[in-house]
C-alpha cells in the first residue's frame, strides 16, 4: 500500500460525491440521463424485497434467506449531456445488470432511470422502442452480430426496424462505416471479419440510427490488447467529432480512467465510489478502492492541484507557471529543471506552490509501487 | 444447489466422508440383486410352468376385446351425429380429396384423359428443377435419376403416390409444426407442456397409430395422410423449437436495443439465424414421414408401401424386393435433397449468398422455362405421359427371387440350424432350463409380473416402480398378457444384441477415427432406409420366424445405438483420457474404467433407444411370423371382428413401451443427475 502525497490535501475536494466541475448537480434538468433508486433484485417475488428490512441484508444473506439475489442496490446518479460515464467494477459486481436496466433490457425491479426527459421505467412497451430506436444505442461485450447479414445490412438494421427505406438506410449505413474506418467492407459476412472489425461494426450499428446516448458494455474485453487500444481510441476520436453521451461499462480501470469524464465504482451492486478519475485514485473512498488503484501509474492521473501546498508569503515568483489540472507527469520535467518551485495559478491567481520534492513524492512512490511487484 | 456451493469445502466434505463408506458395505451390488431375483424366478417357474399364462388362442377374443368392437362400431354408427367425428371425417376428406387431385394430376388416369395430366417426364423435369433451385445441379441429376428408375422399374404410380402421401403430410406437419416449435422456443411452459406429448408420440411404436386413426380418419389416403402426419410432427417441433430457442441470446438482446418489436425479432433474427438447424429438422421430418407413409400401406395408404406388404404376406422376396429397392431409392434422394439444402442454406447463411446472384436467377429461370416446356409436351404426347414398358423391372425381380430361392436352398443348411440353436437356447429352452420366453410366458402371469416389477426396482428404484406397475396392470386387463410377454422377450433378446453391437462398435470407432470414418455413412445410411424394408433381406435369409423379426430389429436399431455409444465415449474429455493414460492404465483399464462409466448416460441412452427400435420392428416382425402382439395388430387390420383384439394389442405395445422407457429413465436418473445432451440426443433421434 503506498501512501498518498499529503501537499495541499486541504484544497483537494473530497471524492465520494458527484460534481467536482463539470457535471451538473444531481437532480438538475439538463441531465442527459438521471438514474434515481434504481433495484435489481433477480428471484422468485423479488419485488416484495424493496422497501422492506430485507433489503438492508448482505448478498449472501438475502440469498439464504428469500433466494433472491441483488444485481442493483438502490443505484443513483446523473449524466450530463456530452460527458464519457465509466461504471467500473469486477464480475459480479452488477455494472452489466445496470446498463441494461437503462433501457430495459432488463426490466429494472424498482427506481426510475429518465433519459433525454423521458421516463423509461414508466414507458409504454411502444414508447420503449421509440426510445431504443431513436436515442439511445448499445454496443456489446460478445458483438451481438447477425451472421446471415453483409455488414451494410447489420450496421442498418436499427434504420430497418424503423421502418427507412432500403436505399435510404443503405446510404446512411455507407456513411457510417467510413467514419469507423470500415469502408470496402460493406458487404462482407461478419464471420469474414476479426473481432476489432467485428467490434467496429458494433459500433457502427449504434452510431447508424443517431442516438443521443451510447451504451457500451464491456465493448473491447473479448478483444486483445493492441486491438484494445486502437478501438479506444477510436471511442475518444468519435467522442471528439460526434460529442455524443456515453455511458461505458468496464472491469478495466486503465480503460475507466483513459476514457472517463468520471468514473463510477460499484461492488456487489451498490456504488462505492463517483468521481474524476483523478478523484478516484488520489482520493479513493474506501480499501477497496484504493487497492484497486494501488496499481496506476499516478503521475499519469494526478493534477498538480493534488501536490501543491498552499503559497506562503516568501516563495520564490520565478519559477514556471502552470495550470492546476496539469497533470503531474507532464509537469514534472519542467518543474525539475527548474530551480525555483512551479507556481500553481488558475484565473490569474496564484493558488498553489509545487516543488521538486512533491513531484518526485508522486513519481517515486509509484516506482516504489511497481517495483515491489512480482 | 447454490446453498451448497456456498458452504466451504471443508464443511461440504464432511458428512459424506462419515457416511459413505457404511454406505457402501451394506449395499449389495445391483447386478446381484438382480441376478438373485431371477435365480428365484427360474425356481419359481420350475414347479409353476405352464399353469395360469392367460394364453388367448389366435382367433379367441374377450369381452374386452369385443367392448373395444362395439366402442367401434359405435362410433361408426354416430358418424352423422357425433360433432368429434364429423369434424375428423371433414378433415380426412380434405386430405382424401387433396391426394385425389394430385393423383390425378400426376400419377393416375385423369378420365376421360387415359393417363394423368402431367406425365413423367412433366414430372421428372419440374422435380428435377426443384432439385437444382435449392440443392443444386447434382441433385437434380440425383432426383432425375431417381424419377427415370421409378418408371423404368415398373413402379412409377406407386412410387409417385408414396410421394404425394409424403410431401401432403410434411406440408400439414410444417403448417402445424412451426407455429408449434416457435410457441415452445418462447414459452418454457409451452416447451414443458408440449414435450410430454412429443415424448408420448415418439415412444409409440408406429404401427400403433394406425388402428385409431383408422377409426376417425377413415382407411385409404386420408387415414395414410394423418398417421403419417402424427409420426412426422414431433421432429419438426423439437428440433426447430431447439434451433429457435439456441439463437445466441447476444444478438436477440443487441438486436432488440435497437427496438425491434417481437414480430421483427422473430422475423428477422430467429428465423434466419435458425434456419438451418430448421431445415435439419425438416429432413428428419421428411424421413420419419417416408417411413410412416410405407407402413400406411397397411391401412390401404396408395405407394410404393403396397407392393411391398403383398410380397411380404406371402413371402415372396422376389416380388417385394423392386418396390422395396425403389422406397430405398426415394430415401437417398430426400435425405440428401434436404442435406445438401441444408448446407446450403449454412453457407447462405455464413458466407454469404450466391456469388453470380444474376447468372443464377437466368439460370433458374431459363431451366424453369425448359420445364415447363416439358411438361407441355407430357401433356399432349403418349410417350411422355406414360412411362414406355420396361422388362427390366420383372427381370430385376425374377433375379431376387431366384438370389432369395438360392439362399433358401444353399445357406438354410446354415442359417437354418442357426436359427434354431439361437430358438431353443435363448428363447424355448427346454424343459429342465428355461429360456428367456418361456421364462416370461410360460410361467404364471403374476409370478412374472411380480419378477418385472421387483427388477424394475432394482434397476430404477421407486421412480421405475409405479410406472411399471401402472403398464402391467393395463396389460392385465387388456387380456392379452402371453402375447405382450413373447413380444417383450423379443424386444429384450434384441436390444440386448443391439447393446453389444453397440459397444463393441461404439467404442472402436471412437477410438479409432479410420473405422469411424468408413462405419458412421453405413450407419447413416442404414438409418435413412425406412423399417419396413429391413425385412425384406431378413427375410430372404432365415425365413418367416420370431428370429427373422428379432433380427430385422437389431438390423434396424444397431445403427442409432451405435452411433449415440460411439459419441458418447467420444465425448470423454482428452485430458481425463490422457490422465489415465499418465497413471499407467491398460487399453482394457482405459476403456472399462475411464471411457465407459463416463459415457454412462449414452450408453442409457442407446439401451433406451434400442428398446423402443426393437419393439416397433418386433410389431412389425407380425407379418413375417414374429406372431404375438404385432400378429394381433394385423389381424385387427385384415378381420372387421377383430378390431378390439387389435386395438387392445396396439394399446399393449404402447404400454409396453412405455414401461421400458420409464424403467430405462429411471435407471440412469437414479444414479448420476439427468444430464441435459440426453434430451438433445434424443430429438436427434426421435424421428428415425
Amino acid at each position: 500500500m503506498t501512501t498518498i502525497p499529503r501537499t495541499g490535501r486541504s484544497t483537494a475536494p473530497q471524492g465520494a460525491t458527484a460534481g467536482a466541475e463539470q457535471p451538473p448537480a444531481p437532480g438538475s434538468g439538463d441531465a442527459a440521463l438521471s438514474v434515481r433508486n434504481l433495484w435489481k433484485v433477480f428471484g422468485p417475488k423479488a419485488d416484495k424485497v424493496v422497501g422492506t428490512p430485507d433489503a438492508d441484508l448482505s448478498r449472501q444473506e438475502l440469498k439464504s434467506k428469500t433466494g433472491c439475489v441483488i444485481g442493483v442496490r438502490d443505484v443513483s446518479f446523473d449524466v450530463a449531456p456530452g460527458e464519457v460515464f465509466v461504471v467500473m467494477g469486477l464480475s459480479g459486481s452488477g455494472k452489466s445488470t445496470l446498463v441494461r436496466c437503462l433501457t430495459r433490457l432488463i426490466e429494472p425491479t424498482a427506481g426510475t432511470v429518465v433519459l433525454d426527459g423521458e421516463d423509461v421505467t414508466a414507458a409504454s412497451e411502444a414508447k420503449l422502442r421509440e426510445l431504443r430506436r431513436t436515442h439511445v444505442s448499445m454496443v456489446f461485450q460478445h458483438f451481438g452480430l447477425l451472421p446471415h447479414r453483409q455488414v451494410l445490412d447489420n450496421v442498418a438494421y436499427g434504420l430497418e426496424v424503423r421502418g427507412m427505406s432500403k436505399k435510404e438506410r443503405r446510404a446512411k449505413a455507407t456513411e457510417i462505416l467510413d467514419l469507423v474506418g470500415l469502408d470496402g467492407y460493406e458487404t462482407s459476412y461478419p464471420d469474414q471479419l476479426s473481432g476489432g472489425m467485428q467490434q467496429r461494426v458494433g459500433l457502427a450499428r449504434a452510431l447508424a440510427s443517431d442516438p443521443t446516448m451510447l451504451l457500451f458494455d464491456e465493448p473491447f474485453s473479448a478483444l486483445d490488447p493492441l486491438i484494445r487500444r486502437d478501438m479506444q481510441n477510436e471511442v475518444i476520436r468519435l467522442h471528439h467529432e460526434l460529442g455524443k453521451t456515453m455511458v461505458f461499462i468496464t472491469h478495466d480501470l486503465q480503460e475507466a480512467l483513459k476514457l472517463g469524464d468520471r468514473i463510477l465504482i460499484m461492488r456487489d451492486g451498490e456504488i462505492v465510489q463517483v468521481g474524476t478519475p483523478d478523484q478516484v485514485v488520489g482520493a479513493p473512498a474506501d480499501d477497496y478502492v484504493r487497492d484497486f488503484t494501488s496499481d496506476v501509474p499516478r503521475s499519469h492521473v494526478l493534477t498538480l492541484k493534488w501536490v501543491m501546498r498552499d503559497p506562503r508569503p516568501g516563495d520564490s515568483s520565478e519559477g514556471p507557471v502552470m495550470s492546476s489540472d496539469t497533470v503531474v507527469f507532464k509537469a514534472a520535467r519542467a518543474a525539475l529543471a527548474s530551480a525555483h518551485p512551479v507556481r500553481v495559478v488558475d484565473g490569474g491567481e496564484l493558488v498553489g506552490i509545487v516543488d521538486d520534492e512533491a513531484i518526485l513524492r508522486v513519481v517515486v512512490a509509484e516506482e516504489t509501487t511497481e517495483g515491489s511487484k512480482p | 444447489m447454490t446453498a451448497t456451493a456456498l458452504r466451504p469445502p471443508g464443511a461440504g466434505a464432511r458428512p459424506e466422508d462419515d457416511v459413505a463408506p457404511v454406505q457402501r458395505m451394506r449395499r449389495i451390488p445391483r447386478w446381484a440383486l438382480a441376478v438373485a431375483v431371477v435365480v428365484g424366478w427360474v425356481v419359481v417357474w420350475y414347479f409353476t410352468k405352464g399353469t395360469d399364462t392367460l394364453t388367448l388362442g389366435g382367433r379367441e377374443n374377450t369381452d374386452t376385446h369385443d367392448t373395444l368392437t362395439s366402442f367401434r362400431d359405435w362410433v361408426l354408427a354416430s358418424r352423422d351425429t357425433n360433432p368429434i367425428v364429423q369434424l375428423t371425417t371433414s378433415i380426412a376428406e380434405v386430405f382424401r380429396s387433396s391426394v385425389d387431385w394430385l393423383q390425378r394430376m400426376l400419377s393416375t388416369a385423369n378420365l376421360p384423359r387415359p393417363v394423368p395430366e402431367v406425365g413423367w417426364l412433366g414430372v421428372t423435369a419440374v422435380a428435377a428443377w426443384v432439385g437444382l433451385a435449392i440443392a443444386g445441379w447434382r441433385i437434380a441429376l440425383l432426383v432425375t435419376a431417381s424419377f427415370l428408375s421409378f418408371g423404368i422399374l415398373g413402379f412409377w404410380q406407386d412410387s409417385i403416390d408414396l410421394l404425394i402421401v409424403t410431401f401432403l403430410a410434411v406440408l400439414a406437419a410444417v403448417v402445424i409444426g412451426m407455429p408449434l416449435a416457435i410457441w415452445i422456443a418462447t414459452s418454457a411452459r409451452a416447451n414443458s407442456v408440449v414435450s410430454v406429448v412429443l415424448d408420448l408420440m415418439q415412444t409409440m411404436p408406429t404401427f400403433v397409430y394406425l388402428i385409431p386413426v383408422v377409426l376417425f380418419f377413415g382407411i385409404g389416403a386420408s387415414g395414410a395422410v394423418v398417421a403419417t402426419l402424427i409420426y412426422a410432427l414431433p421432429p419438426l417441433v423439437r428440433i426447430a423449437g431447439h434451433g429457435i430457442r439456441s439463437v445466441s441470446p447476444t444478438t436477440i438482446e443487441a438486436t432488440d436495443s435497437a427496438g425491434q418489436s417481437r414480430m421483427q425479432r422473430l422475423r428477422k433474427v430467429q428465423l434466419p439465424m435458425a434456419r438451418a438447424t430448421i431445415i435439419v429438422g425438416l429432413n428428419q421430418t421428411i424421413m420419419a414421414a417416408l417411413s410412416m407413409a410405407t407402413i400406411a400401406s397397411f391401412v390401404d395408404g396408395p405407394g410404393l408401401g403396397q407392393p411391398v406388404l403383398d410380397g411380404l404376406k406371402i413371402n415372396d422376396v422376389g416380388r417385394a424386393f423392386v418396390p422395396g429397392l425403389l422406397i430405398v431409392v426415394i430415401a437417398v434422394m430426400l435425405d440428401r435433397t434436404t442435406t445438401a439444402a441444408s448446407e446450403r442454406a449454412e453457407n447462405v447463411a455464413r458466407r454469404g449468398g450466391h456469388q453470380h446472384e444474376r447468372r443464377r436467377k437466368l439460370l433458374l429461370a431459363g431451366t424453369g422455362l425448359l420445364a415447363l416446356v416439358l411438361v407441355y409436351v407430357s401433356r399432349v404426347s403418349l410417350w411422355a405421359a406414360e412411362f414406355p414398358e420396361s422388362e427390366l423391372g420383372t427381370s430385376l425381380a425374377s433375379v431376387a427371387d431366384s438370389a432369395s430361392t438360392w439362399v433358401t436352398d444353399n445357406l438354410s443348411s446354415y442359417t437354418n440350424p442357426f436359427r434354431n440353436e439361437f430358438t431353443v437356447l435363448v428363447l424355448n429352452g427346454s424343459d429342465d432350463r428355461p429360456g428367456l420366453q418361456s421364462l416370461l410366458a410360460e410361467s404364471p402371469w403374476y409370478v412374472t409380473g411380480a419378477a418385472i416389477a421387483v427388477l424394475a426396482l432394482v434397476v430404477g428404484g421407486l421412480r421405475a416402480l409405479l410406472p411399471t406397475l401402472v403398464c402391467l396392470a393395463g396389460i392385465y386387463f387388456l387380456d392379452l398378457w402371453h402375447d405382450a410377454m413373447i413380444t417383450l422377450t423379443m424386444t429384450l433378446v434384441g436390444t440386448v444384441l443391439v447393446m453389444l453391437l453397440a459397444l463393441v462398435f461404439g467404442v472402436w470407432m471412437a477410438r479409432s477415427r479410420r473405422t469411424d470414418l468408413v462405419v458412421r455413412p453405413l450407419l447413416d445410411a442404414g438409418q435413412t432406409i425406412p423399417p419396413f424394408v429391413y425385412l425384406i433381406p431378413v427375410l430372404a435369409l432365415f425365413g418367416p420366424s420370431r428370429f427373422t423379426a428379432i433380427v430385422a430389429g437389431i438390423v434396424y436399431a444397431a445403427p442409432a445405438a451405435i452411433k449415440l455409444v460411439a459419441d458418447g465415449v467420444k465425448g470423454v474429455p482428452a485430458t481425463t483420457i490422457e490422465a489415465s493414460r499418465s497413471t499407467g492404465a491398460t487399453r482394457w483399464q482405459e476403456i472399462t474404467k475411464v471411457q465407459l462409466p463416463m459415457a454412462r448416460s449414452s450408453l442409457v441412452l442407446a439401451t433406451n433407444q434400442g428398446l423402443l427400435y426393437v419393439l416397433a420392428m418386433a410389431v412389425i416382425g407380425g407379418l413375417v411370423g414374429a406372431g404375438a402382439l404385432g400378429y394381433d395388430v394385423v389381424l385387427g387390420f385384415s378381420r372387421s371382428e377383430e378390431w378390439g383384439k387389435g386395438m387392445a394389442a396396439g394399446a399393449s405395445i404402447v404400454l409396453l413401451g412405455v414401461m421400458l422407457d420409464r424403467i430405462t429413465r429411471a435407471a440412469a436418473a437414479d444414479r448420476s443427475a439427468p444430464r441435459e445432451p440426453s434430451r438433445t440426443s434424443r430429438m436427434r433421434w426421435g424421428g428415425i
